[in-house]
């Protein structure tokens, strides 16, 4: 579609104090032709870099200056080379001047198009603006910024300029740089520039949108305020999920020497009856949508339904106004839409913006009931609320976000927090801890730029997707990139911002504490440990003490009531101080001597035995078999003293015999002795 | 189409057939519908839903009629069985005197509720008398208890499943508040004592017995007579039971045909906060669009169901391909093929884990920051103790400073930006609102974010904006349709309650559609109120002036218009080229292009669709020949 075209000419300063941002502009441009290769092919794109140290462009050869100013690429269908290009921007080695360059790409635009196309003309300038740009021979700078303002609403171009800032410009020159916004602020004003400032590589990706679509209205018509009054609106979507693309299923029965072989997939749908063993397939026609009805599936033919449905009839009604409070928030069931007035209908727009205004100093906001389409099958009811311009040329407008049907809520009861026992209430500490964190750990500081604002967050798996397609269209076999350094910082915390809350953090350890839960069987602990330790997960045998390499979270220091054997695990692998080793075996001896003798017919003696598990296996690893030999001849002592029969069988099922010489070198007991010890425990009879 | 060619793609998180399935066990429902048909209930009456008098047994017929047709969309897996007491005839497996189990072919006596047994429990009124028939069963003399034999039948149905996945409840619908009153003492005490023995060993079942009672309005219904002591009521409960129990005969009536959904666990994630410090999280779907059903396709003249089967075809050499194919992407003039594992390791960004990333004032949640519906959050100590400390500690801290968190929740197939909006519990008269926990929406990137809103301004001028006064008399229509109470929950999906109407009608042979009321109109009355009229008329006169109904009617057309008028300014110029006429006489249009004739037809303001001998035929008729 010639007429949907866009010609675009990418205005890059790549002056030495934009070296640091290099390649987030790489990556950015090159992403933004990738999408066009893919999704507009016929877009045409040129490249000027400025502040570089060769000069090379048309207006320098016609009526000179203009130095410093190389056009990498003339405006031309994108290919795969442009992005070659994009991808090894010079380093240039001066300080550019940006309305050189925006010069520059005007002539570049006009030379090539005059007056035949008047498709979309579009200019992105990315700079810094640091540096202060030349005086002009005639008038100020800001009569020189306004004649070329007016010339290119003249020639109808459109122009995003993307200013980088805060943290990745160093210390610049704060009154070159306000004067360099107020000029950029006359393009704002005087022709349809939208001018962007961001602080961090990751925003810089998301500055840029890159790929073009082309607005398309859901509905035109009238907003009916009542049978009386109604105010012609147009309406859009205001977000629109970009989607991983379709790929194609590829086919590689094609023969390898069939040059014309599409490798198309076709996918094909039979409907079969079901349990005849026949394979005649029904034909459409034959086929009646069904719907179950108790165990019952009754048919209903789309003529029937058709004739039946519920016909709604096109049309945006208001129903009433209601306080904001009333909605809340997450009931907003889908992408939102934007009612603005019609265009170019000074009435429609003074009327929405009135509504407008007043809706947002009384806080309310509108229920309306939309039809967009004739013939639609439903209605939809949301909520209308108001979006003040704060930019003089941008009329006010109304979002709108589709609320929920009773039959949509799922009425699902949970425990109120208060209903939990007090262990579980956070304590003062606590509470203080979380409030420093919610605090500090803010994303939206005063005085700085909001970081992840959604506007310029780029969408990690599209970016590594397109990555991927480049990477995998020079060398087929590359393997999927690890995520971009500047994507990470949306995906994980930002390394910044925690080390420099580093004291909250570390209070947040203090006085919290996670266990796993000790009551789980293995196969549902594997959810603890994998999400928990990640890599360093040790093996999950539950009886098994094993060295960990990595300090737990949480530091143990005693071996509580619930969960003994990992308190045990835990404290013998602390490895900061060898007490721990000495410590955890007294410990865990008296706990098993007073599970022993609080056990009430015998319902403690599976625990008593796990115990035992543990610390037989912890006192060999640590070669320490004097105090677990000793235990057990207590045992048996306690356990002929009261006849007690059931907990030699567990032990002798568990093979849980004294250690012997062969199993830890310091033992005084032979394996003759260690065979035989379990059968002499078995009470007298 | 229903199914989804691009299995790969799909979110898993929100399959409907998925939730469909899950929906057969977990907590079941058994009710046996437990009805008095003695005489009395005939007899006696009371003014119904349209003022005309009905029996009560009409009026306690048509509520579990109604019940059921709702129950078998909303709860389909759901039993009943439905047995009368005090008949002539008896039909139970027990074969006690007295009491009949209204059934059905094709159907055990407790079951799924089916469209026949609604169909023909609907008229059962008409043959009532002639098959079933009224009867006092207790009787002076006689040694029969019809209630005891109707509560050991009703016991007997319900002996089917456990009580730990079925809620297992017999609704008892009665007029009699002392069955046993026309008794000798001894008669009396003795047939008390066993019924009540009865219901206890029932209640010591886990079947809990609810009691419907029916008063008319010349005799209440006094519960403390006998049936006090049967469902166990005492001291406060009994004051307020006369009410209770006369709201949930009308709540049975007109419920809402909704599906239902047993509340289940999505997925349960691992909420990292910090190193080493990872809480466990369930998440629920608290709110998502309803669809009318799974769709079963069938053979349209068997009715069987069909199923369906998907192959794979190659175009080049029409072999069926079996294996998974790869996937492919035209690129810079080649194809750059990936295999599914591959993809699925693109979108891989830390996988079943929510990310906390910081926290943000609530303002600067806008409004527009939405894509689907949200998730809600809930804390579990079910893996990792000391989750739900952490979170209740958040949650409060978030509440109180009012700030929201953004967190990255990598789902397998969405990694998405997320914000976590803390929810305060909220209740009313003893109910839960808002359940206490986290709201979990899914926030736009930048690529999902349009601006519309700007691609206009094609002026010099500032866009139009809205006087002092203007901005008053608005504030002031705001006022006029002000509504107090809004609730989200007010409107049905009229859409969705028609679905369900004509279903019901086609299942149950019913000649009428049921009337389903369309809650979404406007309040027309309420528009036409005079105060009303007169804030919009003040409105519309300071905005649009006395020349509203010509702005309305001119401006549009002329503007859509400027475009079209041109090209048929073309057209007419381009149809002067031509003798129309001889062309005609001659029979030579079809040596004209289409372009040509449709350059007449422009200029003649008439259709130019159809193939080229519509457009000929067009032009003779338009010519008269």
């Amino acid at each position: 579609m010639a007429r949907n075209k866009e010609k675009l000419v990418l205005l890059l300063d790549v002056g030495p104090s934009m070296h640091g941002v290099l390649p987030e502009v790489e990556k950015l441009c090159s992403m933004l032709v990738e999408k066009k290769l893919i999704f507009s092919k016929y877009d045409e794109v040129g490249v000027v870099a400025f502040g570089t140290e060769e000069t090379n462009n048309d207006l320098t050869t016609e009526v000179g200056g203009y130095e410093n100013i190389t056009v990498l690429q003339d405006i031309k269908v994108v290919d795969g080379d442009l992005i070659d290009t994009l991808q090894k921007l010079p380093r240039g080695t001066l300080d550019g001047d940006f309305l050189d360059a925006i010069v520059v790409g005007m002539d570049m635009l006009i030379k090539k198009y005059k007056d035949i196309f008047k498709g979309k003309k579009r200019l992105c300038l990315i700079t810094n603006a640091i540096h202060p740009i030349k005086d002009s021979l005639e008038g100020s700078k800001e009569d020189q910024v306004t004649t070329i303002a007016e010339q290119m609403t003249a020639q109808g171009m459109k122009m995003e300029s993307i200013v980088v800032r805060g943290r990745l410009s160093q210390d610049a020159d704060k009154r070159i740089m306000d004067e360099n916004d107020n000029l950029l602020g006359i393009f704002s004003k005087k022709t349809r520039t939208r001018t962007v400032y961001v602080d961090s590589p990751t925003s810089l990706l998301g500055a840029l949108k890159t790929r073009r679509v082309t607005p398309v209205t859901i509905f035109r018509g009238l907003l009916e305020l009542s049978p009386q009054m109604k105010i012609k609106v147009w309406v859009y979507k205001k977000t629109q999920e970009e989607r991983f693309p379709t790929l194609k299923k590829y086919s590689e029965k094609a023969p390898a020497t069939n040059k014309f072989a599409t490798h198309q997939i076709k996918v094909d749908y039979e409907y079969k009856s079901v349990g005849e063993s026949s394979t005649t397939v029904i034909p459409p026609d034959q086929r009646i949508k069904g719907y179950r009805y108790g165990p019952q599936v009754v048919p209903m033919s789309t003529a029937e339904w058709d004739a039946v449905k519920f016909k709604p009839e096109k049309g945006v009604k208001l129903l009433a106004f209601t306080d904001a409070s009333k909605i809340k928030r997450h009931c907003f069931m889908k992408e939102v839409y934007l009612f603005i007035a019609e265009p170019g209908n000074t009435r429609a727009s003074v009327a929405v913006s009135a509504i407008a205004r007043a809706m947002k100093e009384t806080n309310t906001v509108a229920i309306l009931r939309c039809v967009w389409r004739q013939g639609q099958q439903n209605v939809v009811v949301g909520v209308l609320t108001p979006n003040i311009s704060q930019n003089d040329k941008i009329p006010d407008s109304f979002y709108f976000n589709v609320l929920p049907f009773a039959e949509d809520l799922r009425e699902y009861q949970f425990p109120s927090f208060n209903s939990f026992p007090a262990s579980w209430q956070p304590n003062e500490q606590q509470q203080k801890a979380a409030d420093e964190l919610v605090q500090m750990l803010d994303l939206a500081p005063s005085g700085k730029e909001e970081t992840l604002l959604p506007e310029f967050t780029p969408n990690p798996v599209l970016e590594r997707f397109y990555c991927h397609l480049e990477l995998k269209a020079k060398q087929p076999d590359a393997a999927v990139p690890p995520l971009d350094g500047a994507l990470k910082k949306i995906t994980g915390p930002d390394p910044e911002l925690v080390s420099e809350n580093k004291s909250v953090f570390d209070a947040l350890h203090r006085h919290f504490e996670l266990k796993p839960n000790p009551k789980l069987k293995k196969s549902s602990m594997q959810f603890y440990r994998e999400k928990q330790f990640g890599s360093n997960a040790h093996e999950s045998d539950g009886h098994a003490v094993k060295s960990i390499e990595n300090q737990p979270s949480v530091k143990i220091e005693k071996i509580g009531d619930l969960t003994p054997v990992q308190d045990f695990e835990a404290m013998m692998s602390q490895r900061d101080n060898p007490e721990w080793v000495g410590k955890a075996i007294k410990e865990m001896r008296e706990k098993i001597l007073a599970l022993l003798i609080h056990s009430h017919e015998g319902d403690n003696y599976h625990k008593v035995v796990e115990c035992i598990v543990a610390l037989r296996k912890g006192c060999i690893i640590e070669q320490e078999p004097g105090p677990y030999n000793d235990l057990m001849r207590q045992l048996r002592q306690y356990c002929q003293g009261k006849g007690i029969e059931s907990l030699p069988q567990l032990l002798a099922s568990r093979d849980l015999t004294l250690i012997s010489k062969s199993e830890a070198e310091d033992s005084d007991v032979t394996d003759e002795e260690a065979r035989s010890f379990l059968v002499k425990m078995e009470p007298n009879p | 189409m229903d199914l989804d060619p691009e299995d790969v793609f799909k979110d898993e998180e929100d399959d409907p057939d998925n939730e469909f399935f899950q929906q057969s066990e977990g907590s079941k429902e058994y009710v046996v519908y437990l009805v008095d048909a003695s005489p009395k209930m005939f007899n006696t009456t009371c003014p119904g839903m349209d003022q005309k008098d009905e029996t009560h047994f009409h009026s306690t017929v048509s509520c579990i009629a109604e019940s059921l047709k709702t129950q078998i969309i909303s709860r389909t897996y759901d039993e009943v069985a439905i047995c009368f007491f005090n008949t002539r005839e008896k039909k139970n497996l027990q074969d006690l005197n007295g009491v009949f189990v209204f059934n059905v072919a094709e159907r055990e006596q407790l079951d799924r509720p089916t469209a026949r047994l609604i169909k023909e429990f609907d008229c059962i009124e008409e043959s009532f008398m002639r098959e079933i028939g009224s009867q006092y069963g207790i009787v002076p003399g006689s040694r029969e208890n019809s209630i005891y034999n109707a509560l050991w039948v009703a016991q007997a149905l319900l002996r089917k499943g456990s009580i730990k996945t079925a809620d297992k409840r017999i609704l008892l619908f009665t007029n009699e508040d002392d069955p046993f009153g026309g008794l000798q003492d001894a008669a009396k005490k003795d047939m008390t004592r066993t019924t009540l023995q009865r219901a206890k060993d029932a209640q010591d079942l886990g079947i809990s017995i609810e009691l419907l009672p029916l008063s008319s309005p010349d005799s209440e219904f006094n519960v403390s007579v006998f049936y006090a002591d049967l469902i166990g009521l005492d001291g406060q409960d009994l004051a307020q039971f006369t009410q209770s129990a006369s709201q949930k005969l009308e709540d049975m009536k007109d419920q809402l045909r909704k599906r239902m959904f047993t509340k289940r666990v999505i997925r349960k994630i691992a909420f990292h906060i910090a190193d080493g410090l990872s809480i466990e999280l369930n998440t629920y779907a608290l709110i998502r669009p309803t669809v009318p059903g799974a769709i079963t396709w069938l053979d349209s003249v068997t009715n069987h169901p069909l199923k369906i089967e998907r192959s794979l075809i190659c175009e080049d050499t029409g072999a069926l391909i079996q294996e998974r194919p790869k996937l492919f992407q035209p690129y810079r003039n080649e194809n750059v093929k990936f295999s599914p594992e591959e993809i699925a390791d693109i979108k891989r960004i830390s996988p079943g884990r929510l990310c906390l990333l910081g926290f943000k004032p609530l303002s600067c949640l806008k409004d527009y920051h939405n894509l689907r519906p949200s998730t809600f959050v809930y804390p579990s100590d079910q893996e990792v103790v000391g989750s739900t400390s952490v979170f209740i500690a958040l949650h409060r801290s978030m509440l109180r400073l009012k700030r929201f968190a953004v967190a990255f929740y990598g789902a397998a197939s969405h990694p998405q930006l997320v914000a976590l909006v803390a929810q305060d519990e909220v209740t009313s008269a003893g109910a839960q609102m808002e359940p206490p926990g986290m709201h979990m929406i899914y926030l736009p990137y930048s690529d999902d974010i349009r601006d519309e809103e700007e691609i206009f301004p094609d002026t010099e001028d500032d866009a139009p904006r809205a006087d002092e006064d203007q901005i008053q008399k608005a504030a002031a229509l705001i006022k006029r349709i002000y509504v107090k109470d809004f609730s989200t929950l007010q409107f049905a999906n009229p859409g969705l309650q028609r679905h369900y109407a004509v279903l019901q009608a086609l299942a149950l042979d019913e000649d009428d559609i049921p009337e389903t009321i369309d809650e979404t109109a406007p309040d027309e009355e309420g528009l036409a109120r005079p105060a009303v009229v007169k804030a919009i008329e003040e409105f519309k006169l300071s905005v649009y002036g006395d020349n509203y109904n010509e702005e309305s009617d001119n401006l549009g057309k002329e503007k859509a218009g400027e475009a079209s008028r041109k090209r048929k300014a073309i057209a007419e110029n381009a149809a002067k080229d031509f003798d129309w006429g001889v062309l005609a006489e001659k029979g030579q249009l079809n040596n004209l292009t289409v372009a040509a004739l449709k350059n007449y037809l422009t200029a003649h303001n008439l259709p130019v669709s159809g193939k080229k001998e519509a457009l000929i035929s067009r032009i003779l008729t338009h010519m008269g020949k």
